[in-house]
């Protein structure tokens, strides 16, 4: 019997003074969830980089749909990239990358 | 639709511009009303200036004082001088004689704790208890938990799991603010509220702290300190010679 895992996409947007890369992020988020809930919980995420914006302020990440809130707590705790200062929103979530470039179709083209 | 409050934003008040890109921020990310701690000897002009400053970025202000009192006297004291000048009365519980006074005195709105490594005085059973009579509410600001790591992180994590299940088990509302004293601090009422999981508060839960529970003290503080009030459920509707 095949179980096919769900996932979660994220639209995330970073508040910072500077531009940064899409792999920084994906970085800072994994250290977040493993600060937080252990190589156990982040072992369960499944997280992953799916696209770098345009603009370096935009970006979409995955994680499995059972890890969401652990995923958006870690995000929501954030405060540094490297020595600078920022904020991460959660622009949208959704449960395939159509809809939620669908939703932020204007975030994105930024 | 759900109307997010966040009754504890901290800026300089002094700081016009600061307070300006707080309030549009919160505005931004989804808030309809704040709370500004605000200094006791304010004037009423500064007050003003400060509810345009809301007014233009469509946010509802609620004027809110945080007092730290070191003894009884001196929180008995502040609140018969400040009850009626102010929204919100928050009272930070800094010893054990004020903590109790507090949680059992009507007059008070919010009941904060200090984080720290050893606190002295905490957020226990019997003060739940007070609280939970008296109808005051446990705040839990979110900023220290977004500025400390390591131990800290995980003793301020264990002492917020607690209060949160004592607040569950007695009935006592839970408020969460950001208590942010910059822009920085500031995120969206759902990312507040899943940062809540972390001190097992469950999502729903979370929401409710960020907007019923809040709303809620500030429309109950508003009726009584509007003019006609006389006591619950009693309002005077005019007035013959």
């Amino acid at each position: 019997m095949s179980h096919r895992v769900k996932r979660r996409y994220l639209a995330v947007e970073v508040d910072g003074n500077e531009p940064f890369r899409g792999e920084e992020l994906r970085d800072v988020v994994w250290r977040a969830i493993t600060q937080l809930f252990g190589e156990y919980g982040a072992s369960q995420s499944g997280l992953a980089l799916i696209q770098n914006g345009k603009q370096k302020s935009y970006c979409i990440l995955r994680c499995s749909r059972e890890a969401l809130p652990m995923v958006r707590a870690s995000i929501a705790s954030i405060t540094e990239i490297g020595e600078q200062s920022v904020t991460i929103h959660v622009l949208r979530v959704s449960g395939t990358l159509k809809a939620l470039r669908r939703k932020t179709a204007s975030a994105e083209s930024k | 639709m759900r109307k997010f409050v966040d009754l504890h934003l901290k800026p300089s008040w002094r700081d016009l511009e600061q307070v300006k890109s707080m309030v549009n921020k919160s505005a931004e990310l989804g808030f309809r009303m704040v709370g500004l701690a605000l200094p006791e000897r304010i004037a009423v002009d500064e007050v003003n200036q400060l509810r345009n400053v809301c007014d233009d970025a469509c946010v509802e202000l609620a004027t809110r004082v945080d007092l730290v009192p070191r003894s009884r006297h001196e929180l008995l004291h502040g609140l018969r001088k400040l009850r009626r000048k102010f929204e919100i009365v928050s009272v930070f519980c800094a010893s054990k004689v004020v903590a109790r006074q507090a949680a059992k005195d009507r007059r008070v709105d919010l009941l904060s704790f200090p984080g720290g490594k050893y606190p002295r005085v905490f957020f226990d059973r019997a003060e739940a208890e007070l609280a939970s009579s008296a109808g005051a509410s446990l705040e839990i600001d979110l900023q220290p938990l977004l500025l400390v790591n390591g131990f800290a992180r995980i003793r301020l994590l264990s002492r917020l799991r607690r209060e949160v299940a004592l607040t569950r088990r007695l009935k006592v509302p839970l408020v969460l603010s950001s208590g942010a004293t910059e822009t920085r601090f500031l995120h969206k009422p759902q990312d507040f509220a899943f940062l809540g999981i972390l001190f097992n508060l469950e999502f729903p839960f979370a929401l409710e702290a960020l907007s019923e529970t809040p709303l809620g003290i500030v429309v109950r503080n508003r009726q009584k300190l509007s003019p006609g009030y006389v006591a619950p459920g009693v309002r005077v509707v005019g007035r013959q010679d």
